[in-house]
């Protein structure tokens, strides 16, 4: 690991003074489980660290309100994940952190951090592979023609195909949550959905974060959706593994009929997916095997395969049309 | 650069490059080998200490940035030599055979059942799939959880 300074931050505007120096080549440390994995890797070389672990005290609570759910950035994910109300009211947000890492990384890993995880991408993580425009702006895609098994088939671009590893932001993409963000021009909130950028020519820039912006909470608006929802995550292995395919998925069902749908999908594109067009497909009419797999056949209408991953679209229908029928038959 | 980590009860005054993650601390400085290197990405649990009671990976955590108490396999059995009824349940149930990963298994089991997810021999693989074993021990570590937990409950 290269070396680097070490300075605590006491409160977020103590970490945006902090940050504002070298903002370029400054990170925040929080729970560290990808930063300093990449650092030991040589893919993250920050020449100062700031460790906002102490903002906890300021961003670190779980509140369930009548209007909606508002998620601490430095809540840990195990915290979230236990949480009587978030199990009960927005299952969706539970599950997709149960079920993503271990019980170990739940425990280090913040919310905050967490949507801000950076792709698995072997080409990406392994500096010996030449060509990655993520790691060296326009040097290539080695994995287009590589080994690209897990790699995405929804949002991807010539320059880029790398997966977008996470397992929460699915589940706050599909609830309409925003992010609150704070920075050296101050406080900001943002769309969820517009967080995160698709890969484009410039898959080096992963979100709409400033430099020296730090992400301090989400909130979650409650709707009639939420507790009709569930997480279902489709991997090699039953644990301690990333999605090949998933679905995020919150129904609205009055009288046989879907009100309102929200479905985001994992593991399949280049950043946290909302899958509008199968929202669309489901509005008005009966959840079964039928409408789930239009509404399937929707979400994946655009998708672009490179060989190894040929299986993907077809995983990622099964998944969302098996989700949807789960969801539609919880008792809730 | 000075800082403290208290680790089994001791407090140690130590200063070291940023750069030192908790786990070379324990190993390297303050000689508490138990604590065993693995992958040193966080994919494999050999590393698993407790910190503020909380199991977590010592390779992805600066030891310059430790706040709470750490406690590793050397500070589980009692003042005596007692063994933790974990590990007393490992010996018992045979569930390690070449011992790498175990001091790691240790302390994630006494953290999954203080957790209370160790309700049934699902719940504990779930929440044991942090730990590896490259010898495939799991069968008998899920049955070590099952004994410790039992022990610990009558205690």
């Amino acid at each position: 690991m290269r070396a680097f300074t070490y300075a605590r931050a006491d409160d977020a505007a103590g970490a945006v003074h902090a940050a504002a120096a070298h903002a370029a080549t400054t990170q925040f440390l929080a729970g560290g489980t990808t930063l300093l994995d990449l650092m030991k890797l040589d893919v993250m070389r920050p020449e100062h660290v700031i460790d906002i672990n102490d903002l906890a005290a300021q961003f670190g609570s779980i509140e369930a309100r009548k209007d909606g759910l508002h998620l601490g950035a430095f809540v840990r994910m195990a915290d979230a994940a236990d949480h009587a109300a978030v199990q009960r009211d927005y299952p969706v947000i539970a599950q997709s952190l149960q079920l993503a890492a271990s019980a170990q990384l739940r425990n280090m890993a913040t919310l905050g951090g967490n949507v801000l995880q950076r792709t698995r991408c072997t080409y990406f993580r392994d500096t010996s592979w030449a060509h990655c425009n993520k790691r060296n702006p326009g040097s290539g895609c080695d994995a287009v023609a590589g080994v690209n098994r897990r790699h995405a088939v929804l949002g991807a671009s010539d320059a880029c195909i790398a997966t977008y590893p996470g397992d929460f932001a699915q589940a706050l993409i599909a609830l309409d949550a925003t992010a609150g963000i704070v920075g050296p021009s101050g406080p900001r909130s943002v769309a969820f959905a517009d967080l995160h950028l698709a890969p484009g020519v410039t898959p080096e820039r992963e979100t709409t974060l400033a430099p020296g912006e730090l992400i301090t909470g989400f909130a979650v608006p409650a709707g009639p959706w939420t507790r009709r929802s569930l997480y279902l995550k489709i991997r090699d292995r039953e644990s301690y593994e990333f999605a090949l395919a998933s679905a995020a998925v919150a129904l609205d069902v009055q009288d046989g009929a879907v009100r309102e749908a929200r479905i985001a999908l994992g593991g399949v594109a280049t950043r946290p997916w909302r899958a509008h067009e199968a929202e669309a497909v489901l509005k008005g009419g009966p959840v079964d095997e039928k409408s789930a797999r239009r509404a399937a056949e929707a979400a994946f209408a655009g998708a672009v395969t490179h060989g190894q991953n040929d299986f993907k679209p077809e995983l990622g229908r099964r998944t969302l049309v098996r989700a949807l029928l789960r969801a539609a038959a919880l008792e809730v | 650069m000075p800082f403290e980590l208290r680790v089994n009860g001791t407090a140690h005054r130590l200063a070291l490059d940023p750069r030192t993650t908790l786990l070379d601390a324990l190993r390297e400085n303050l000689d508490l080998t138990g604590t065993k290197k693995g992958c040193d990405h966080g994919q494999c649990g050999a590393c698993t200490v407790h910190v503020g009671g909380k199991r977590v990976l010592s390779c992805l955590t600066l030891a310059v940035g430790v706040r709470d108490p750490v406690t590793t396999i050397e500070g589980l059995a009692g003042p005596n030599g007692a063994l933790h009824p974990m590990q007393q349940a490992f010996i018992d149930q045979d569930a390690f055979q070449c011992g790498y990963c175990t001091p790691g298994q240790i302390l994630s089991a006494v953290a999954c059942v203080h957790e209370g997810h160790a309700g049934s021999d699902a719940e504990i693989r779930e929440y044991m799939s942090g730990n590896l074993c490259r010898c495939a021990a799991y069968p008998h570590i899920v049955r070590a959880v099952v004994q410790a937990k039992a022990a610990t409950e009558k205690a």
